[in-house]
């Protein structure tokens, strides 16, 4: 039984991470073939950064994640302090219409994008891409930053208002402290999704304006290049990075609480 | 100047969602003095401290703060500070920035702050506990840490919404002793928020009966419990008997199936009322020696007395409070002097 649940685990990682594991070893194999392993080489990693079209458009995917989720972070958290200051019916009402481009198939949501684009015509490029992130995006923050909203004691920022503070002081000095992991937590996932976004990139941006994966696509149409095995095992890595540190730093906070506490209960 | 008007709340009216929460309220408060509002759960105690707060905006009415009228001043502007229901502490900051935190916004040198904050981790008992973070504090830290928050601001009035509420009985007492020291020392004007009967009791000079959004009676602890306005008042300051009775003129009150004297007057000739007798006003005796007899229903010994319930010959249950044990079913007399039959009229038979 035990051996039978281990199995069971082992097989459900092995189908989450054997993809990538196979895509690591391959960025590093000599030959271009995706079937035989021959050297270990750097080579296509040396390749990957002389390539003015893979790193331009990593430079605009960044530019457009970065812009687009500070944007939906300021929108979102704002939208996010209206809905939870309004009355519960309206608030199921809203709601449901903030999770619904959600749940919109991605390419329904680019298509009409772009429609609306060139309805109003405006010309694609990095504005059109940077406001569609930002549509996406701007649910994420909300329904990050909602929840820690919800927890806040409400008299919380009566209290700020009761010691002296006008409503922008105590919207900063404790309601923004309380909910920053909301934020900050929205504005990740902002940039992952920005990053992860092919469909409403696709149809919303110009050839001067092309992210990382509109490019790949366009690539790989041709022949997959080992160079895109090797930007998506930086890539991995990179998210990798940033969840350890994310939760390592967690962590390390948590027991600096607990030692303090322990060491002022002595005192 | 001792006893000048410091609050005045002039007819507020109070709606949510067209509720009527507060109906009418007029109250005056004088400085220095330590104010309760008492009421059941839900009687707009609260809503009344967040109009003098500034919190709520009445539907109409005034609010008057030392003659001015603040209807329209923020409450940032206030000189009025909270004690909220739940502490309502700053959790991303530690005791010492919790308390500081009114001086740090009106830019007082930070070797003054210091002073004032350390003055009051005195007062409250907390020195040594300044670089705690609040959110690991046991209630009644919280609660002293919440107190020394408000008073460091020296505010002409200090708002306290139950702030007992969420502590154990011994810790209950010892804070109202506390807080009661703490008002007499610094002379701030308290009003304070409790349905705690005892509690309001023990520690006001004034106290508020509140009820639906009305108040039923304002004066001192004293008068309150020994002339309570109206059943709900008698029955709500401590346990009583209310048994229907008739006026039959002033000084005799028929109830029980008889006429008993009695010390009040100005009813109309054979109007209903409420008699109300407090349990502990009830002398229990010989069957024959009594106004009413009945028969022992129950015993219960209560630490200080025994709460023993009688039932009298028209089938009303007497509860009555005594030192002495009697056996149940035995028969005995009841009786009760003048002075301790207190006599009401009738609230208006609406929601009771
Ligand atoms: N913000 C609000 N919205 C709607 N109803 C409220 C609000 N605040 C209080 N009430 C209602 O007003 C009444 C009085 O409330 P409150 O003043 O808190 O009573 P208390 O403090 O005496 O328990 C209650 O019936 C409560 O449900
Ligand atoms: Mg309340």
């Amino acid at each position: 039984m035990k051996f039978l649940s281990k199995f069971y685990v082992g097989i459900i990682y092995a189908f989450l991470y054997l993809p990538i594991a196979v895509l690591i070893v391959f960025s590093f194999n000599d030959a271009k073939s995706r079937t035989v392993f021959t050297d270990f080489t750097f080579k296509w990693y040396e390749k990957l950064f002389t390539n003015d079209i893979i790193l331009g458009a990593f430079a605009n995917t960044l530019f457009v994640a970065l812009v687009a989720g500070i944007c939906a972070v300021v929108l979102g958290t704002l939208a996010a302090i209206g809905i939870n200051a309004m009355n519960q019916k309206l608030q199921g009402l809203l709601l449901n219409v903030t999770y619904l481009p959600m749940i919109n198939p991605d390419i329904i949501t680019g298509v009409s994008l772009m429609l609306l684009f060139v309805f109003i015509r405006m010309e694609l490029g990095f504005t059109s891409l940077i406001l569609a992130h930002i549509t996406f995006n701007v649910p994420i923050v909300i329904f990050n930053v909602l929840p820690k909203l919800r927890q806040l004691d409400r008299n919380i920022y009566n209290a700020a208002l009761d010691l002296g503070c006008n409503p922008a002081q105590a919207f900063r000095k404790v309601v923004l402290p309380e909910i920053m992991p909301g934020i900050a937590a929205g504005f990740l996932l902002s940039i992952t999704y920005s990053f992860d976004d092919f469909a409403v990139s696709f149809f919303t941006s110009a050839a001067d304006s092309q992210t990382l994966s509109v490019v790949i696509y366009s690539m790989v149409r041709m022949k997959v290049s080992p160079e895109i095995n090797a930007l998506s095992t930086i890539m991995f890595v990179v998210v990798l990075l940033v969840l350890l540190l994310v939760n390592i730093n967690d962590a390390r906070k948590e027991k600096k609480i607990r030692q303090r506490n322990i060491l002022e209960g002595e005192v | 100047m001792e006893n000048s008007t410091i609050i005045s709340l002039k007819d507020i009216v109070v709606e949510f969602d067209g509720e009527s929460v507060l109906r009418h309220i007029n109250l005056d408060i004088r400085n220095h003095e330590f104010v309760t509002l008492l009421g059941p759960s839900g009687c707009g105690k609260t809503t009344t401290l967040r109009i003098i707060g500034g919190f709520v905006n009445p539907k109409s009415g005034d609010v008057f703060f030392d003659g001015k009228r603040i209807n329209d001043l923020p409450p940032y502007k206030r000189e009025v500070n909270t004690v909220f229901q739940k502490y309502a502490l700053f959790p991303n900051l530690n005791v010492y920035e919790n308390i500081a935190f009114g001086l740090r916004l009106k830019k007082v040198p930070d070797e003054e702050i210091r002073e004032r904050v350390f003055e009051m981790l005195d007062l409250v008992n907390m020195r040594g506990y300044e670089r705690r973070d609040v959110n690991l504090l046991s209630g009644g830290q919280q609660q002293r840490v919440a107190i020394a928050r408000a008073l460091i601001n020296k505010p002409q009035v200090l708002l306290l919404d139950e702030p007992l509420g969420a502590l154990d009985l011994k810790l209950r007492k010892e804070m109202q002793i506390e807080l009661k020291k703490i008002q007499r020392e610094t002379k701030i004007t308290f009003i304070y928020v409790t349905h705690d009967q005892e509690e309001a009791l023990t520690m006001s000079d004034t106290v508020i009966v509140m009820r639906d959004g009305e108040i039923q009676q304002i004066g001192t602890p004293i008068d309150i419990y020994n002339e309570p306005i109206n059943a709900f008042v008698a029955d709500f300051i401590g346990e009583s008997n209310i048994i229907d009775g008739v006026m039959k003129k002033d000084y005799l009150v028929n109830f029980a199936g008889r006429d008993f004297d009695c010390v009040d007057f100005g009813f109309e000739e054979n109007e209903n009322v409420d008699v109300v007798i407090r349990p502990e006003d009830i002398k229990i005796s010989e069957p024959e020696k009594g106004q009413i007899t009945g028969k022992v229903e129950s015993i219960i010994f209560k630490g200080v007395h025994y709460e023993i319930v009688v039932i009298d010959t028209n089938g009303f249950n007497w509860k009555i409070h005594s030192t002495l044990y009697e056996e149940p079913g035995r028969e005995v007399g009841l009786s009760v002097i003048p002075d301790d039959i207190h006599i009401m009229h009738k609230m208006a038979e609406e929601e009771k």
